[in-house]
C-alpha cells in the first residue's frame, strides 16, 4: 500500500476516515460549508451543535446517504465516489444507529440483526442466527429475539438497532442523535451499551448527540458545529473547561443551563 | 404502588335491559323498532313463503351441471374431479406445512366442495360426481394432518405446485393425440370458466401489477414513463372495452396462421386490466414505506433489489392487502363481462338456461342462485384477506 511511497505511513494508516473540503447543498440551501475532520481509528468523536447545523448531514454524508457535492470523503482508504462499488465497499465498513431506530417491523429482532450477514455476506441462517444471538446477548436481551420490534420499548429497539449494525462486524459506528427520541428512563440503557461499544472494543465512533455526560465520559474529541460549519473541535476537558470560540461558550450554557 | 388495584366495573347487561338501552330507549326509538321490525318480518314471510313453496328450485338442480361446468363432456367430468383431487391434496399440504393463510386457503377450497357434493345430491348429476366431491373435501384434511405431522417435505412441495399447474391444465383441456382427448374451450363454461378467469387473472395481474408499481417508481426515464404510460392508458378504458379489442380487434393485427384461444383472450384482456389497477393499490403501499426503512437497509449494505424485495415489498404488499383483495373480488364479479364476447361464465349460462322452454319464468330462482354462488366466492375471498391480515399482523407491526 502507501508505506513505501509515504514518507509519514503511520499517519495515514491510522487515519480511518478523512473529510476534506466537504460541500453539500440542499436545493439553494447551503448546508455544509467546507467540512474538515479526520478521525483516527479507534477515536470516539462527538458531535454537537443545534438543530439544522448540518452535523446530522454530515454523518451521513460519510456512508453516503447523503451524497456531497464537493470536496472528499476517504473512508478506510476508500474514495467516495459515485462508483455504486465504491458505495457498497465504504458501507460494508460502517454501522449505523439512526434516531428513529429504523428497525423493519415486519421481522422480529433477530431476524432485523441477520438479514444483512444472510443476504449480503450469505451466511447461512444458523451460523448467522448464532452471531446474532451473541450480539444481542452483548446489548442485554436475548431473551427478545423472537418479538417484532412494535413489542419492544424504545431502548430495547435503539439496541437492537446497535446489534443490528454490529452484526456487519464494521469498522466504524455512526450514531445519528441515538437517545434523542426515548424516553428518558431508557437513555441510560443505550448510553451504557455504547459506552461499552467504545470501551471494550475500540470501535471507531462518530455520535451525534447532546449527551454530555456521555462525551465527558467516552470521546476523544468533540466537534461544535453551528450553520454547516465546525467552529470548534478539542477534547472535553477544552470544550467544557475552556471553550476558545464564543458560539461554543453560548451553545453550551444553553444546554448545560 | 400503595393503592390496591380493583376490577373494572361489569359492563355485561342483561337481555332485557340491552333491549331497553338499544331498541326502547324512548318513544321515538320504540316507535322505529316496531315499524321496522314489523316491516322486516313481513319481508322475511314474503321471501321465505315464495322460496319455500312458489319458486321452482329444480330449474337450478335440473341444469346445476351446466352452471357448474358449461357444455364440458358429462363422460369427461371426471377429469374435473381428478384435477380439483390434485389441488386440494396440495392446498391440504401446504395448509399443513406453512399454517396461516394457506389454511384459510385449503378450508374454503374443502367447504366448496362439501357444498358442491351437496347441492348435487338434489340434481340428476349423479352419486359418482358427489362422491368425488365429498372425497376431494376429505383428501383436503387429510393432507393437512400429513403436512402438520411433518411427512410432507417442504422444497418438493413449492415444486409440486408448480408442476401442478401443467398438469391440472392437462387434465382440463386434454391434448389430441394422448389419452387425454382435447377438449375444446369452447365448451367450457359455468363456474369453471367463472374460477378458472378469475384465478388466472388475480394469478398473473398481481406480479404484473408490483412490476409496473415499481416501474413507475423507478429512476430510470423510460421504464417509469412506460410504466405511468400503461397504468394509465388501461385505467382510462372500460373493462368492456378491453374485452372487445382482445376479443376482436387483436385477432386483426395477429397474422392469420396465430389462433389465439377465445378463453385464453379473455384471459389476457382481464389479466392487464386488473393489472393496472394493483399497480396503484401497490404504489400506494410503496409511499407508506417511511425512507427510514430504505436508509437503514443501504446502511447494512443492502443494493437496490434486496431493499426492494426484503424490505419494502414485504411491507408494502402487506399494508395493501384489503385494497387488493377488494380488487379481486370485483375482479371476480367482472369476469361476468365475458359474456359479451359471447362466453358462457356462470352468468352467461344462466340466460343460456332461460332460453330452454322448461324453465320459462323461473328467471328470479336462477339469478337468486348465481348471486348466491358469487357471494359464497366473495365471502370466502373476504374472510381469507382478514385472516391473512391477521396473521400477518397488519396495523399491529
Amino acid at each position: 500500500m502507501t508505506e513505501q511511497t509515504s514518507p509519514s505511513p503511520k499517519t495515514t494508516t491510522d487515519d480511518i476516515i478523512i473529510a476534506r473540503d466537504v460541500h453539500k447543498w440542499f436545493g439553494e440551501l447551503h448546508v455544509l460549508k467546507g467540512i474538515n475532520l479526520t478521525v483516527k481509528t479507534g477515536e470516539v468523536v462527538v458531535v454537537f451543535g443545534a438543530s439544522g447545523s448540518g452535523k446530522s448531514t454530515f454523518i451521513r454524508t460519510i456512508n453516503r446517504l447523503e451524497h456531497h457535492q464537493r470536496g472528499e470523503i476517504i473512508v478506510d482508504g476508500i474514495a467516495m465516489t459515485n462508483d455504486i462499488r465504491n458505495i457498497a465497499a465504504i458501507r460494508s465498513e460502517i454501522g449505523m444507529v439512526f434516531q428513529s431506530f429504523n428497525l423493519f417491523p415486519h421481522l422480529t429482532a433477530l431476524e432485523n440483526i441477520t438479514l444483512a450477514p444472510r443476504k449480503v455476506k450469505k451466511l447461512a441462517r444458523s451460523e448467522a442466527d448464532a452471531i446474532g444471538m451473541k450480539l444481542l446477548e452483548r446489548v442485554g436481551i436475548p431473551e427478545q429475539a423472537h418479538k417484532h420490534p412494535a413489542q419492544l420499548s424504545g431502548g430495547q429497539q435503539q439496541r437492537v438497532a446497535i446489534a443490528r449494525a454490529l452484526a456487519m462486524n464494521p469498522k466504524i459506528m455512526l450514531f445519528d442523535e441515538p437517545t434523542s427520541a426515548l424516553d428518558p428512563e431508557m437513555i441510560s440503557e443505550v448510553l451504557d451499551v455504547m459506552q461499552s461499544l467504545a470501551r471494550d472494543t475500540g470501535m471507531t465512533m462518530i455520535c451525534v448527540t447532546h449527551e454530555m455526560g456521555f462525551a465527558r465520559a467516552v470521546a476523544n474529541r468533540m466537534v461544535f458545529f453551528d450553520h454547516g460549519e465546525i467552529v470548534e473541535i478539542g477534547t472535553p476537558k477544552e470544550i467544557f473547561e475552556e471553550p476558545k470560540q464564543e458560539r461554543t461558550k453560548q451553545f453550551l450554557s444553553q444546554i448545560l443551563h | 404502588m400503595t393503592a390496591e388495584s380493583i376490577r373494572p366495573p361489569r359492563t355485561v347487561i342483561g337481555p332485557i335491559a340491552w333491549l331497553r338501552e338499544n331498541l326502547f330507549s324512548g318513544p321515538i326509538s320504540s316507535i322505529i323498532t316496531i315499524v321496522l321490525g314489523a316491516l322486516l318480518v313481513w319481508v322475511a314471510i314474503q321471501v321465505g313463503q315464495w322460496a319455500l313453496t312458489e319458486a321452482r328450485w329444480n330449474v337450478v338442480s335440473n341444469n346445476l351441471r351446466l352452471f357448474l361446468i358449461g357444455q364440458y363432456p358429462a363422460d369427461q367430468a371426471w377429469r374435473l374431479w381428478a384435477a380439483m383431487a390434485v389441488l386440494s391434496v396440495l392446498a391440504g399440504a401446504s395448509a399443513g406445512v406453512h399454517g396461516l393463510a394457506s389454511r384459510m386457503l385449503a378450508v374454503t377450497l374443502s367447504a366448496i366442495q362439501l357444498l358442491l357434493a351437496v347441492l348435487m345430491l338434489f340434481s340428476p348429476i349423479g352419486i359418482t360426481a358427489v362422491a368425488a366431491y365429498a372425497f376431494n373435501a376429505a383428501i383436503v384434511w387429510v393432507a393437512m394432518v400429513a403436512g402438520f405431522r411433518g411427512l410432507v417435505p417442504r422444497r418438493p412441495l413449492g415444486w409440486a405446485w408448480i408442476v401442478s399447474l401443467p398438469l391440472t391444465f392437462y387434465l382440463v383441456s386434454g391434448f389430441a393425440g394422448t389419452p387425454l382427448e382435447s377438449i375444446s374451450s369452447n365448451v367450457w363454461g359455468g363456474l369453471l370458466l367463472t374460477v378458472l378467469l378469475a384465478v388466472v387473472g388475480i394469478v398473473l395481474s398481481f406480479p404484473l401489477g408490483v412490476i409496473l408499481a415499481l416501474g413507475r417508481r423507478s429512476e430510470l426515464p423510460v421504464l417509469r414513463i412506460l410504466s405511468t404510460g400503461y397504468i394509465e392508458l388501461i385505467r382510462g378504458v372500460p373493462l368492456v372495452t378491453i374485452l372487445f379489442m382482445a376479443d376482436i380487434i387483436l385477432p386483426l393485427f395477429l397474422p392469420g396462421e396465430w389462433r389465439l384461444d377465445r378463453i385464453a383472450r379473455a384471459m389476457g384482456g382481464i389479466t392487464l386490466f386488473s393489472a393496472a389497477y394493483v399497480a396503484e393499490n401497490v404504489r400506494g403501499g410503496l409511499q407508506a414505506i417511511p425512507s427510514g426503512q430504505i436508509e437503514a437497509a443501504h446502511a447494512l449494505g443492502l443494493g437496490g433489489v434486496q431493499t426492494n424485495r426484503y424490505i419494502v415489498l414485504p411491507q408494502a404488499l402487506r399494508a395493501v392487502i384489503p385494497a387488493n383483495v377488494g380488487l379481486f373480488i370485483s375482479l371476480l364479479k367482472d369476469t361476468t363481462l365475458v359474456t359479451i364476447i359471447g362466453l358462457l361464465e356462470l352468468l352467461g349460462i344462466s340466460r343460456a338456461v332461460l332460453a330452454q322452454s322448461d324453465s320459462f319464468g323461473a328467471s328470479l330462482e336462477v339469478y337468486v342462485f348465481i348471486a348466491a354462488v358469487f357471494f359464497v366466492l366473495s365471502y370466502a375471498m373476504s374472510q381469507a384477506s382478514y385472516r391473512l391480515e391477521r396473521a400477518l399482523g397488519v396495523g399491529t407491526r
